[in-house]
């Protein structure tokens, strides 16, 4: 097939459909369901990773000694797996895109809150603290209560994907106001 | 059909170790080809100025539950919900609507673009696993006094309403369709609005 203006090939182009992306996640999740037995998700392997990584701030008895991370303890499992495929994807289409490259300060914030990469740094990591701690609370972030949830129609992914919106959108505009004239 | 039986029965072992690093690798190719691995693709969808996380997350809800639907009177797949704990969800669900929009990712599209690059999304990496150790250290608290609260259990909108999980996807199917009509004539007169701009400002 032969296009009049040269376009990328796939897996070159940066961005692709929102729908043909949204509509393969959906076929993602029939495959992992049908084949490994579980649902797509993110944040409860990650908790096993975030025990094993406070053994050393925190002792290995202490962490050992918690339900909680009893319940979750760090394994290669395939949720853990998972996770290391997350990163392999991410990394290797950024690579085929061509678009990799370190970034500090993303252009959006740096409108509002200006270039400075401590003050970037440190919301980053008080945010990435929130939600994870909201996922937890939950029992499950946007993969595996909002699209995971969703799609079983569980009342507890929907009540999680609707709440979370509508939280977003009032923080978004306490933090970067409601003001529609500054474009992008 | 004993070819279904032999798709159906789930991978283990070593196989599902492989299986799984292929299917996280293709999610992670899916979120950062859907531009959702970028801080401002992600606050935009907040502040209504992009759409393409909601474009994502529905059409995979749509299409990923009618299959599931399908896979499971088929007798090919279980449903695996999650208990639905209201306050606990719900106070979750806020707490991470506000992390989401201060961090600016969430979990699974953090992974990507710190894989992609981003440095901030890698330092929000290391405040995910400092969260999760906080709520495994709060757990004991959080299990006595909040989980309990409104906790009906692993149930399905079709079993609390007695609306048939059909008429539900038809339903999510008709408002997703109205809305995302809307979204894109909206960004087709965005774009046109902008294209005039240019052309006069050259």
């Amino acid at each position: 097939m032969s296009t009049p203006v040269a376009k990328p090939g796939l897996l070159r182009q940066s961005r692709w459909n929102p729908y043909a992306v949204g509509a393969a996640i959906g076929v993602l999740s029939w495959v992992v369901f049908a084949l490994v037995d579980k649902p797509l998700g993110v944040t409860t392997s990650l908790t096993g990773l975030a025990g094993a990584c406070a053994v050393p701030v925190l002792g290995a008895e202490a962490i050992a000694s918690n339900d909680y991370f009893k319940a979750h303890a760090f394994k290669w499992d395939y949720g853990m797996v998972f996770l290391g495929g997350i990163a392999l994807g991410g990394f290797l289409s950024s690579l085929l895109a061509g678009t990799f490259r370190a970034e500090a300060v993303p252009s959006v914030w740096r409108e509002r809150f200006g270039g400075s990469v401590v003050k970037r740094m440190s919301a980053a990591f008080v945010g990435g603290i929130l939600a994870m701690y909201g996922a937890r609370l939950a029992d499950g972030c946007t993969s595996g209560n909002g699209i995971s949830g969703s799609l079983q129609l569980a009342v507890g992914g929907w009540t999680f994907f609707l709440t979370l919106f509508a939280v977003g959108v009032i923080t978004a505009a306490l933090l970067f106001g409601t003001r529609r004239s500054s474009n992008s | 059909m004993p070819f279904l039986a032999a798709v159906a029965a789930p991978v283990s072992g070593s196989s599902a170790l492989i299986a799984s690093l292929v299917f996280g690798a293709i999610f992670g190719v899916l979120l950062h080809r859907g531009g959702v691995a970028h801080y401002n693709t992600i606050v935009n969808q907040f502040r209504f100025r992009d759409f393409t996380v909601l474009k994502i997350m529905m059409t995979a809800i749509l299409v990923g539950g009618l299959g599931v639907l399908a896979l499971h009177s088929a007798g090919l797949a279980n449903y695996h919900i999650k208990a639905a704990n209201m306050l606990g969800v719900t106070l979750g669900a806020a707490i991470f609507g506000v992390g989401m929009v201060v961090y600016g990712y969430c979990p699974g599209t953090a992974i990507t673009a710190a894989a992609s690059g981003s440095l901030h999304a890698l330092v929000g990496l290391a405040g995910l696993l400092v969260g999760g150790t906080l709520y495994a250290f709060s757990f004991p608290w959080i299990a006595q006094h909040v989980l309990p609260v409104g906790a009906l259990g692993k149930v399905r909108l079709p079993d609390v309403t007695g609306v048939p999980a059909l008429v539900w996807f038809a339903t999510l199917l008709v408002i997703a369709a109205v809305v995302f009509f809307l979204i894109e004539r909206a960004e087709r007169r965005t774009r046109a609005a902008v294209a005039t701009v240019d052309s006069e400002s050259r």
